[in-house]
């Protein structure tokens, strides 16, 4: 049976007919309030369940738990705080109770009940969620530019940002209706920001092995500088799949998500979220992630012990490499060979020379997956 | 029972549990027995929790669905 939805209830938000009508109307009438493509992400994943059993941005006695406890306040298990910032200056006329109307370029994309506004300690968050306040970490230098208040509660989703994934965005109603419809019991999500290598399709294949399916979910999102785009994601692990995989036992969908790079709390996000969709496991591979050496390669492994009522099974998965005396791929647990047979794959080698336009090894990424990668001019986030 | 406020409460356990854990966590990554028992019952409540699992939408919803994953190429 798939997951149960986090908290037990899945989350769906999203206004329709009548009703989406009504709230369009009392868009035009309620004090206004734009957000940018991030906060409207996190709009998408709180309605369409993505973010259950949240239902709007947190309020502050949630906000407090998710930040000392890593837990909501009914003690339901929660990592990254959900949070809208806003400027004093622009909620100056709004009070706790009121209903406003959240707008993302131009539009009006959903209506919030504003339950609470309340300051914040932007050092204080960065600290417990990203474990350091050094600017240069990405998400704490997010976390610091964000503005001085918060303020929690519901939202209906009257509209949707543009989406130029639309073909390949499911949602979990839809995951799990289509892992159902498959017949699959057993379901391994693999969460990635990275076109695959093949130390990549060894640990989604380990996890096949005993899952009746795998969700290769794909984050949609902002992403630091050189990432690689979207685009190149998902056509990457077209080609993989389509030369690599059998037929069907591959649920190939992008999520529209923001990434943190929080590494240990991150991943226990990550497989919550994965949990919402219907996945019963969530491979959590080397420093899940995280970002330069915040964290450690396997810190997050740890940090899933603290969780026992998660709901997901976490598949602590090595790192793998390519053994010359084994002839394929291997990890630590399943190859005896010193180190000189391993070669290292690794992520940073292989963008250096997709990005001098080279085609990397064979025994490194797949040269279908790596062609994709070369079509593109530029593949990477600028 | 109300519900109470703050972040701990009491729980009774007779006193040969407590220790009887106490021994059972030495040596272990367990720090305190409230720290072991928490962890336990948390376990406990969640397996409660998922066995009372219903289905997130309706049969229309199904359908609905089923069209927009057949469309896609999905099935």
């Amino acid at each position: 049976m798939v997951s149960r939805p986090h908290g037990g209830r899945l989350i769906y938000r999203v206004a329709t007919g009548k009703r989406r009508e009504a709230l369009l109307e009392e868009a035009r009438e309620v004090p206004r309030l734009d957000v940018g493509l991030e906060r409207a992400i996190d709009l998408l994943d709180i309605a369409y369940g993505a973010f259950s059993p949240l239902e709007g941005f947190l309020v502050q006695e949630d906000y407090i738990s998710v930040l000392e406890d890593m837990r909501l306040h009914d003690d339901t298990p929660w990592t990254i705080p959900i949070v809208l910032d806003v400027d004093p200056a622009e909620i100056a006329d709004v009070s706790e109770g009121d209903d406003i109307a959240l707008f993302y370029d131009g539009k009006p994309i959903a209506l919030m009940r504003v339950e609470e506004i309340y300051g914040w300690d932007k050092k204080r968050h960065a600290q417990l969620v990203y474990k350091t306040v050094d600017v240069n970490h990405p998400g704490v230098a997010k976390t610091l530019a964000r503005k001085e208040l918060l303020i929690g509660g519901r939202i209906d989703l009257i509209n949707e940002p543009p989406n130029p994934f639309e073909e390949v965005t499911l949602w979990p109603r839809e995951t799990r209706v289509l892992f159902r419809e498959r017949g699959w019991k057993t379901i391994a999500a693999f969460q990635t920001r990275n076109v695959p290598h093949r130390g990549h399709e060894f640990v989604q294949k380990a996890a096949l092995t005993f899952t009746d399916g795998l969700l290769v979910h794909p984050l949609l999102g902002w992403k630091k500088k050189g990432d690689y785009k979207d685009e190149v994601i998902i056509e990457a692990y077209k080609a993989l799949i389509a030369n690599y995989f059998p037929k069907n036992v591959v649920v190939l969908a992008g999520l529209r998500m923001n990434m943190h790079y929080a590494g240990p709390r991150e991943a226990v996000h990550h497989a919550i979220v994965r949990k919402n969709f219907g996945a019963t496991h969530f491979i959590v591979g080397r420093d899940h992630a995280g970002v330069g050496d915040y964290y450690g390669p396997y810190e997050a492994w740890d940090l899933f012990n603290e969780f026992p009522d998660l709901g997901i099974t976490p598949l602590f998965i090595r790192e793998a490499f390519y053994c010359k005396k084994c002839g394929g791929m291997a990890t630590e647990k399943t190859c005896p060979h010193p180190p000189e047979y391993r070669i290292k794959i690794s992520g940073t080698r292989i963008r250096e020379m997709l990005r001098r336009g080279e085609k990397p090894p064979e025994y490194m990424m797949r040269p279908e997956v790596a062609e994709v990668v070369l079509k593109y001019s530029n593949p990477f986030v600028e | 029972m109300a519900e109470k406020k703050g972040k701990y409460t009491t729980v009774s356990i007779p006193v040969t549990l407590y220790n009887r854990i106490k021994r059972l966590i030495e040596g272990t990554g367990f720090t305190s027995v409230s720290q072991y028992v928490t962890y336990v019952l948390r376990e406990v409540v969640a397996e409660h929790e998922q066995a009372s699992q219903e289905e997130p939408f309706t049969e229309e919803d199904k359908e609905r669905i089923i069209e927009k994953l057949r469309k896609l190429g999905y099935i």
